[in-house]
């Protein structure tokens, strides 16, 4: 297995409350691997660790270090910016920016540097391919964001992420704002994304992690319980607790 | 039940008379402008500057403190919004949790309550000092230095409620504070912002105090930043004290040409409000 991600000795407290503990953790490259418990498990947090998202939160303190593609992100003198270009974030609920689609697209690439309009063009275009958008927006690029339906925003923000040419995709309950069909969409898309990137996916659904993972991590209270490849989770897990948890007891 | 029923017609009650009260006020004060002043209403008011003075000018228009109050209030208004965006932009960055940032709010509060004669009767001091003799550029400033804290803290009330989920998609991409302040806090508070110097440039325009001692006044319409400048309120104040009825009447008329020109102001920014809601995200 080629490790992508590795979590050594990781902590994290907010306010002194310890909300992880003690992370060590490899997660496999161009898989898909979902992090499950139940809420308020330390989920969200692991994940915004890994962009460093968590700098935005006050009173914040940790431990320990993360190696993404054997660097560390905590070393002193890093550029957050670059590591946020590098790891994309794909939120709960869609968040389109205040502007054009054409915009959120190429919002990323543009404040990274990119000027030149051909290569913008293209950017737009291939990132909205992509996720399967462009044929339903191609006419109206120039429309506010805020006109596309639910389902179609997540797309649009997923498009987004990838038009920054990131390496890992986070994905924090993406579906979870969505109806259904939409949230299959997603589902699929990703499926589709995962030969180039590695990607994160923070669940509560146990079916849905069933369907799209790899590789399962399960965490209780700030704890990982148990990790390895979606079969052996599922089907037979070492622990007594992620056993109760799939089914369904804890 | 039937409890409740009172309570919604008495709170619905107390909401009809509160409206009443202020409309009707207003339509007190427009009426009475519009009644007295009509009749001295013409086009040689907005064409022509005064004939004979301050106090005693029966002829001529009003037309030098039209530009004025114009010039001043736009260039305050400009000036004033160069300097409050930066200001807000930094009570709205991560710094704008720290207590630092929570002064300068208390001190804006502040500021917001001193009233404009006291700005006007500093810039002054400060005009004596240097030797200087009132003009458009000295009322420019107070005027900015008086609405400055109105601006900032209206701006900064709009960009705090941009959400963190919004904020939080542009730090996720890879975003700057400020690419983040000025794409998506800027823009997504931006129908608040436009109404935040709307409502600046109505304390601007209508302030009489503060201009009182810095820019002056005259007959005649500036042209430089260092001329002497009348004002639509200062006019008012002046006509409205002659001894002679007619030159009163005038104080009305030119009351009405300012009733005139924030109406059109506000109709105006409401346009240009609305075609900025289009990108909001709600």
């Amino acid at each position: 297995m080629i490790a992508e991600i590795e979590m050594k000795q990781f902590s994290l407290s907010i306010d002194q409350t310890e909300i992880l503990k003690n992370i060590n953790l490899a997660l496999p490259k161009n898989q898909i691997t979902a992090i499950i418990g139940p809420s308020g498990c330390g989920k969200s947090t692991l994940l915004r660790s890994i962009n460093r998202m968590n700098d935005l939160t006050e009173g914040l303190s940790y431990s320990g270090t993360i190696l993404v593609d054997g660097k560390n992100i905590f070393e002193p003198g890093v550029d957050v910016t670059e590591i946020r270009r590098e790891i994309g974030m794909i939120a709960q609920t869609p968040n389109p920016l205040p502007m054009s689609i054409y915009d959120n697209v190429i919002y990323g690439p543009k404040i990274h540097g990119l000027k030149d309009k051909q290569q913008k063009d293209e950017i737009v275009r291939r990132s909205l391919e992509r996720v399967g958008l462009w044929e339903e927006v191609e006419d109206r690029l120039s429309a506010p964001a805020n006109k596309l339906s639910i389902g179609q925003q997540q797309r649009l923000c997923l498009a987004r992420t990838i038009a920054n040419n990131p390496k890992i995709l986070l994905c924090d309950e993406t579906t979870s704002a969505l109806d259904p069909i939409s949230a299959k969409k997603i589902e699929e898309e990703l499926r589709d994304l995962k030969n180039e990137y590695t990607i994160l996916f923070v669940t509560h659904i146990l079916r849905q992690a069933k369907r799209i993972a790899d590789y399962v991590v399960f965490i209780y209270l700030g704890e990982i319980i148990e990790h390895g490849p979606a079969e052996q989770i599922f089907q037979n897990p070492a622990d007594p607790r992620t056993k109760q948890y799939i089914d369904g007891i804890l | 039940m039937n409890r409740r029923k009172a309570e919604e017609q008495i709170v619905k009650g107390l909401m009809g008379v509160a409206i009443a009260i202020v409309i009707g006020s207003l339509i007190l004060v427009f009426g009475m402008v519009l009644v007295k002043g009509a009749g001295a209403l013409n086009l040689d008011m907005i064409t022509k500057v005064p004939e004979g003075g301050y106090y005693l000018g029966k002829g001529g228009g009003i037309l030098n403190a039209i530009v004025g109050s114009l010039y001043l209030a736009g260039g305050a208004i400009l000036l004033a919004t160069v300097i409050s965006i930066p200001i807000s932009w930094y009570l709205n960055q991560d710094a704008g949790k720290s207590r630092f940032a929570e002064c300068v709010r208390t001190s804006l509060d502040v500021a917001c309550g001193i009233p404009s004669l006291v700005y006007g009767v500093f810039i002054f001091l400060i005009m004596v000092v240097i030797h200087q003799r009132t003009a458009l550029i000295w009322g420019i400033i107070t005027v900015a230095i008086f609405i400055i804290p109105i601006l900032v803290r209206a701006m900064d009330e709009v960009m705090q409620t941009v959400s963190r989920d919004l904020k939080e998609a542009s730090y996720g991409l890879g975003a700057t504070d400020f690419e983040t302040l000025r794409y998506v806090i800027t823009r997504q508070a931006m129908p608040g912002i436009v109404a935040a110097i709307l409502l600046a440039f109505g304390r601007g325009i209508g302030d009489a105090a503060a201009v009182l001692f810095t820019a002056g006044y005259t007959d005649s319409i500036p042209t430089s930043l260092f001329d002497p400048v009348a004002t639509l309120p200062l006019a008012i104040f002046f006509q409205i004290s002659s001894p002679y009825p007619e030159v009163q009447q005038r104080a009305y008329a030119s009351g009405i040409i300012l009733l005139v020109i924030v109406l059109v102001l506000i109709i105006l920014s409401r346009f240009v409000s609305r075609r900025l809601m289009k990108y909001v995200i709600r």
